[in-house]
C-alpha cells in the first residue's frame, strides 16, 4: 500500500524515530540546505561598477559555477511562481483587471528576453549600489521573463476552466475564497502549471547561459557561472574549456532532471483531474524514496499546521439566510468608462512612441529594421520547414514503437533543455574553417536548440494515435503515402503545431544570439533583426536596442496571430480525435 | 410519517426565474412555482429536460437567485447556500486530490471545526454510509457507486435539515443505483440520519415512485408544477404490484398529455424556434417498428418503455418526435400509430425515406423554412450561421445550435438537404437542383392530427 506524502490525519504519529530511509535522506537534505546558504552568501559580494570581475577558465571551478547558475535559475523560478499566482488570480477574478492584464501578457510573451537585459541592468545596479546583487538581479530578471508569462497563462486558463460541478460543491459547502483557492483552484491548476514550469525551466538554461555576461555602458560584466565561463573561453579560444563546460552542463541538466523535474511531475500526478486509463503514470525514484522516509513525511506535514491555523481566520461566518439582498448596481457606465480610459492610455502611448521614433532614430531606420525583420522571418520559416521535414518522419517512426519511444522521449526532452549556445563556438570555428557563407550557415544555430520541441511533440502525438485507428488502417491495407495522408498526418497535426509554435518562438529569441556569433576576436554577422539588436547591445545604443526589440515583438505577434493560431484552430476543429 | 403541519422546511411562492441573453429577450425558465416541503417527507421532481427542475433545485440550494417570488427555509429567505441545506451532485463532484476522508470533511473544514472533531464525525458517517476501510483512498481508486457514497457522506456529515439531490443515481448502473437507493431509504426510515426532508430531481419515473412520498411533475416552457401525485404505498415498495403500476401509469399519462385544444380548431403551426425533441431518425423508426410488430399499432406507454428498454428521458423525446412528424398520436397514456405511421412501417426502405421527407417538410417549420430558402437562392446554398441567427431570436445560443443540428440531421437522413461540416454550408441535393422548386405545402395545415398522408 502506497503511503502518501501528506498525511490525511493531523495527529502526529507517536513514533518519530527515524527509519533506515531517513539515515540516507538526512545528509541529502542538509547538503542541499548548505549549498543554498553558501550560494546565497556568495551572491551578495561587494562590487563597484568598473571593478574587474575575475572569471577563470579552469575546469576545477566548474562545479562552483554550476551551482551559481543553478541558484540563479531557482531564484528566477521562485519569482515566476509568485508572480504568476498573483497575476493570474487577479486576472481570473476581476473582469476589469482582466481587460488590461491579459493583453499586456500577450505582448510581454512576444518580447525578446535578451534584448531588454542591457536596459534593465542599469536600473538594478542603481537599486543595489556597491553590491553585486544588482547585476545578479538583472540576470535573474532575464530568467524570470523567460518563464513567467507561460506559467501565468497556464494558471489563468486553469482558473477559468474549473469544472462547474466542483465550483458548485465549493459554494454549497461554503468555502471562503481563501479555502477555495487552496483546496480547489490551485490543486486543479497544478498539473499544467508544473508541466509549464518544467518546460520553461528547460528552455531557461539557454537564457541563464546567455545572461551571465551582461554589457553595460560599453563594459562587460561577467557573473560567476557557466555562461561567463563559456564567454571567457570563447574570447580565449580555449576549446578544451568549452568541452569541459559542455560536459558539466550535461551533468547539471541530468541532476536537475532526476532530482527536480521528474519527482515534481510525478507528485503533480495526484492532482490530475481525469486519469485516462492506460496512460502511463509518471514515476520518479526520488519521489518514491522520499515518500518512504518518516522524517520527510513529518516535514511535509508542517504546511498542514499553518493550514489549520488559517481556517478559523478565513472562513465564511454568515450563511445565506436572511441577509439583505443588494442588487448589483448597474455597472454598464463603469464598463464604458474603463474601456474609454484604456483606449486613451493606448492612444497616448502610441503618439509618444511615434514621436520618439521620428526624433531619435528617424523613419528610414525603422524601415531598415523592418526589412531586417523580414530577413529573419524568412529564416525562421525556412528552418522550421526543414526541421519539420526531417523530424516529423523520425518522430512518427519512434512514436509508433512504444518501447523505443520510452527511451527516446526523455532524450529529446533533455536535448531541448540543453542550452544550444554552448555549441555556437564550435559552429563559428567550422564556418571559419570551411569559409562558408555566413548568411546561410549561422541560420541552423537558431533552430539547433528548438528543433527538439518538434521532435518530442510529434513523438507524443504519434504515441497518442488510438490503437483501433491503427488496427483499422492495417486491416484495410493502408500503406505508404496513403497511410500518411489518411491516418498519420491528421492524427499528429495538433501536436505538431504545438511543437512548431514553441520551436518558432524559441528561434526568434535565439536569433539575437545566433545572428551575431564570435570566436576569439572574429565576429560573424548575418543580416537580420537579431544581429541588429546584438550589435546595438554591444554598442550600448539604447534607442536602437529598443527599436530592434519592438520590431522583433511585432513580427512574433503577427506570426502568432496570422499563422500559428489559425493552424491551431484548424487542428482543433478538423483533426481532433474525439 | 411525521405530522405534516409541523414547521415547513422549504416554502416557495410564485417563484420566477428568467435567463437573459445579452441583447436578446428573456427566456423564462420558471414561472409561478409554488412548492412546500414539510418535515418527514421525501419529494421528487419529474419533468422533461429543460423544464427547470435543476434550476429550481439550485434556487433552493442558494446557488442561483430567483427573479421573483419568495424562497424560504424555515421562514427565512434563502439568499445563498444555507447552513441546514446540503446537496448531492449527479457527477459526484468529488475533489480528485483529496482522500475520501478529506472530501467528507470538506464542509466541516470550511466551518473551522477542529481536526479531532472533524475526524470523529467523518469516520462515523463513513461507516454508516458503507465506506469503512476506504478513508484513505482517492476518488480515482473507487467505483462510481462508491464515489456517490462519498458524495452522500459529505452531505450528511453536515447534519443537514434538508438534503437536495440532483439526479443522484443517473450516473450509476442499474444494480448499483438500486443498492444505493435501498441503503438511503433504510437510513432514512431507521432515523440513522438527522435529515428531516429530502428533495430530489429525477429522470426515472420508477425511481421517483419507489422513493418518494410525493411526486411533482413539471411542465416546460415555462416551468411550473403541472401536477402533484401523492404516493401512499408502504415501504418496501414492490415495483410489480398493481398499485405501484397504477401510479406509474398515471405519471406517464400526465407527462405525455397534450395541451387541450377546442375541438375543431385548426392546429397551430410549429414556431420556427420550437424546441424539437432530441431523437435520431433511426430511433424513431425503431419505435414505430416496435409499436407495429409487438403491439399491433397501439400500446400502453409504460409497456412500450419496458419493451424498448430506453431511459425515460429518451422515451419522451422519441414519443414527441413521432407525434410532431405525424406518425403517432398519444391519448390518455396510450400511444397509437396513425395511418401515416402504418404506411411508413409497411413501406420499403426507399419509400420510407420519401415518406419521412414528406412528413418532415410538412410538419417541421424549420425544415420547411430551410428548404424554401435553399430553393429560392440561385446557387441553392446557404451558410448555417444564417439560420442560427434566426433561431437565436427565439432560443439561447446552445439551444439554437442543438435544434439546428437536429434538423440538419433529420434533413440529411431524409435527403432533403446536404451539409458540409467543414464549411458549415447547407445545400440542395444535386438531383433536386435541376428540378424547379417543388410546391411548398401550406403552413397552416401543419399540425399533429394530419389524418391523411397526402
Amino acid at each position: 500500500m502506497r503511503q502518501k506524502l501528506i498525511p490525511s490525519t493531523m495527529g502526529f504519529a507517536p513514533d518519530i524515530r527515524p527509519n533506515a530511509w531517513d539515515l540516507a535522506a538526512l545528509p541529502l537534505v542538509l547538503g542541499v540546505l548548505w549549498l543554498l546558504a553558501f550560494g546565497g552568501m556568495q551572491m551578495a559580494t561587494p562590487y563597484n561598477l568598473g571593478d574587474a570581475l575575475t572569471v577563470s577558465t579552469d575546469p576545477t571551478d566548474l562545479p562552483y559555477y554550476l551551482l551559481r547558475s543553478f541558484l540563479r535559475m531557482a531564484a528566477g523560478l521562485a519569482c515566476s511562481l509568485t508572480f504568476s499566482v498573483v497575476y493570474a488570480t487577479l486576472a481570473a477574478k476581476s473582469k476589469y483587471a482582466e481587460k488590461i492584464l491579459i493583453p499586456i501578457l500577450d505582448v510581454l510573451q512576444s518580447i525578446p528576453i535578451l534584448g531588454f537585459l542591457s536596459i534593465t541592468v542599469t536600473g538594478f545596479i542603481a537599486l543595489f549600489p556597491g553590491n553585486l546583487l544588482g547585476v545578479e538581479c538583472a540576470a535573474i530578471f532575464a530568467i524570470f521573463t523567460s518563464q513567467a508569462w507561460n506559467m501565468t497563462f497556464s494558471l489563468y486558463q486553469s482558473l477559468r476552466t474549473i469544472p462547474h460541478d466542483l465550483t458548485e460543491a465549493a459554494d454549497m459547502y461554503r468555502l471562503s475564497a481563501w479555502q477555495r483557492f487552496w483546496r480547489l483552484e490551485l490543486p486543479f491548476a497544478t498539473p499544467p502549471l508544473i508541466w509549464n514550469m518544467m518546460m520553461s525551466v528547460s528552455g531557461g538554461w539557454f537564457f541563464v547561459v546567455a545572461s551571465e555576461a551582461i554589457t553595460v555602458s560599453g563594459q562587460t560584466i561577467m557573473l560567476p557561472g557557466i555562461g561567463s565561463f563559456i564567454s571567457l573561453a570563447i574570447t580565449d579560444r580555449n576549446l578544451s574549456a568549452i568541452g569541459w563546460a559542455i560536459g558539466a552542463m550535461l551533468v547539471g541538466i541530468l541532476i536537475y532532471d532526476q532530482l527536480f523535474f521528474r519527482p515534481l511531475v510525478a507528485w503533480a500526478d495526484k492532482f490530475k483531474f481525469e486519469s485516462i486509463p492506460g496512460e502511463e503514470i509518471p514515476s520518479s525514484w526520488l519521489l518514491t524514496y522520499m515518500q518512504r522516509t518518516k522524517l520527510m513525511r513529518h516535514i511535509a506535514a508542517s504546511p498542514g499546521i499553518l493550514w489549520e491555523i488559517s481556517l478559523p481566520l478565513f472562513r465564511r461566518r454568515h450563511d445565506g439566510l436572511g441577509r439583505p439582498v443588494h442588487k448589483g448596481r448597474d455597472m454598464a457606465w463603469f464598463d464604458k468608462a474603463w474601456n474609454a480610459f484604456l483606449a486613451l492610455v493606448a492612444a497616448y502611448a502610441l503618439i509618444r512612441l511615434a514621436d520618439f521614433l521620428k526624433t531619435s532614430i528617424g523613419l528610414d531606420e525603422v524601415l531598415h529594421v523592418f526589412l531586417l525583420g523580414l530577413a529573419t522571418a524568412a529564416r525562421v520559416l525556412v528552418l522550421i520547414a526543414i526541421a519539420s521535414v526531417i523530424w516529423v518522419p523520425v518522430g512518427v517512426w519512434v512514436g509508433l514503437r512504444p518501447k523505443l519511444a520510452q527511451t527516446v522521449q526523455p532524450i529529446a526532452q533533455f536535448m531541448a533543455a540543453f542550452p544550444a549556445n554552448l555549441m555556437f563556438p564550435v559552429a563559428v570555428m567550422l564556418i571559419q574553417h570551411f569559409d562558408a557563407s555566413v548568411e546561410i550557415w549561422t541560420s541552423p544555430l537558431m533552430i539547433l536548440g528548438t528543433q527538439w520541441y518538434i521532435l518530442f511533440n510529434v513523438i507524443a502525438g504519434a504515441m497518442a494515435i488510438p490503437t483501433d485507428l491503427k488496427d483499422a488502417a492495417g486491416n484495410f491495407g493502408l500503406k505508404g503515402w496513403q497511410r500518411w495522408k489518411r491516418l498519420i498526418l491528421p492524427s499528429i497535426f495538433s501536436s505538431y503545431v504545438t511543437g512548431a509554435i514553441t520551436a518558432s518562438g524559441g528561434s526568434w529569441n535565439a536569433s539575437i544570439v545566433s545572428e551575431m556569433v564570435s570566436w576569439g576576436d572574429t565576429t560573424l554577422m548575418a543580416t537580420g533583426v537579431g544581429a541588429y539588436i546584438a550589435d546595438a547591445t554591444a554598442k550600448g545604443d539604447f534607442p536602437r536596442i529598443w527599436l530592434g526589440c519592438c520590431m522583433l515583438s511585432l513580427f512574433v505577434i503577427l506570426f502568432n496571430r496570422l499563422l500559428w493560431r489559425r493552424l491551431y484552430r484548424l487542428a482543433e476543429e478538423r483533426w481532433r480525435i474525439d | 410519517m411525521e405530522n405534516v403541519t409541523s414547521d415547513l422546511l422549504i416554502n416557495l411562492t410564485g417563484v420566477r426565474k428568467a435567463f437573459r441573453a445579452p441583447d436578446r429577450s428573456e427566456r423564462t425558465v420558471l414561472e409561478g412555482v409554488n412548492f412546500k416541503l414539510a418535515e418527514g417527507e421525501i419529494v421528487s421532481l419529474l419533468g422533461k429536460s429543460g423544464s427547470g427542475k435543476s434550476t429550481l433545485l439550485r434556487i433552493i440550494a442558494g446557488l442561483i437567485r430567483a427573479n421573483g417570488g419568495e424562497v424560504l427555509y424555515r421562514g427565512k429567505t434563502i439568499n445563498g447556500p444555507a447552513n441546514g441545506i446540503s446537496m448531492v451532485f449527479q457527477s459526484f463532484a468529488l475533489f480528485p486530490w483529496l482522500t475520501v476522508q478529506q472530501n467528507v470533511e470538506l464542509g466541516l473544514e470550511a466551518q473551522a471545526v477542529s481536526a479531532e472533531d472533524r475526524e470523529k464525525r467523518a469516520m462515523k458517517v463513513i461507516d454508516v454510509i458503507g465506506l469503512g476501510g476506504f478513508e484513505s483512498a482517492y476518488p480515482r481508486e473507487l467505483s462510481g457507486g462508491m464515489r456517490q457514497r462519498v458524495g452522500f457522506a459529505r452531505a450528511l456529515v453536515m447534519e443537514p435539515d434538508v438534503l437536495l439531490m440532483d439526479e443522484p443515481f443517473s450516473a450509476l448502473d442499474v444494480l448499483t443505483a438500486e443498492t444505493l437507493r435501498g441503503d438511503l431509504l433504510e437510513l432514512w426510515q431507521e432515523r440513522q440520519i438527522p435529515t428531516k426532508g429530502i428533495l430530489f430531481v429525477s429522470h426515472n419515473i420508477e425511481e421517483a415512485v419507489t422513493m418518494s412520498d410525493r411526486v411533482l411533475i413539471f411542465s416546460s416552457d415555462p416551468g411550473r408544477v403541472k401536477a402533484e401525485i401523492p404516493v401512499n404505498l408502504p415501504h418496501p415498495r414492490d415495483t410489480e404490484s398493481p398499485a405501484f403500476k397504477a401510479i406509474v401509469d398515471e405519471i406517464y399519462a400526465i407527462m405525455t398529455q397534450q395541451p387541450q385544444r377546442a375541438a375543431g380548431s385548426p392546429a397551430e403551426p410549429l414556431s420556427l424556434g420550437y424546441r424539437l425533441p432530441d431523437a435520431t431518425p433511426h430511433k424513431i423508426e425503431g419505435m414505430l417498428e416496435t409499436l407495429a410488430e409487438e403491439f399491433n399499432g397501439q400500446a400502453d406507454i409504460p409497456a412500450l418503455a419496458e419493451m424498448l428498454e430506453v431511459p425515460d428521458d429518451s422515451l419522451f423525446q422519441m414519443l414527441e418526435a413521432g407525434r410532431l412528424l405525424g406518425f403517432t398520436k398519444v391519448e390518455h397514456g396510450d400511444i397509437s400509430l396513425l395511418p401515416a405511421g402504418h404506411a411508413y412501417v409497411t413501406a420499403s426502405d426507399a419509400k420510407r425515406k420519401e415518406l419521412f421527407a414528406e412528413h418532415l417538410l410538412h410538419h417541421i417549420s424549420l425544415a420547411t423554412h430551410i428548404r424554401r430558402i435553399l430553393d429560392e437562392r440561385r446557387d441553392h446554398r446557404a451558410p448555417e450561421d444564417r439560420f442560427l441567427q434566426e433561431l437565436q431570436d427565439y432560443l439561447t445560443d446552445d439551444e439554437a445550435e442543438r435544434v439546428l443540428d437536429l434538423v440538419i440531421n433529420w434533413g440529411r437522413y431524409a435527403e432533403v438537404f446536404e451539409y458540409d461540416y467543414n464549411s458549415g454550408v447547407l445545400s440542395l441535393p444535386e438531383e433536386d437542383e435541376k428540378d424547379e422548386a417543388p410546391p411548398v405545402p401550406p403552413a397552416a395545415d401543419g399540425g399533429n392530427s394530419a389524418a391523411a398522408a397526402s
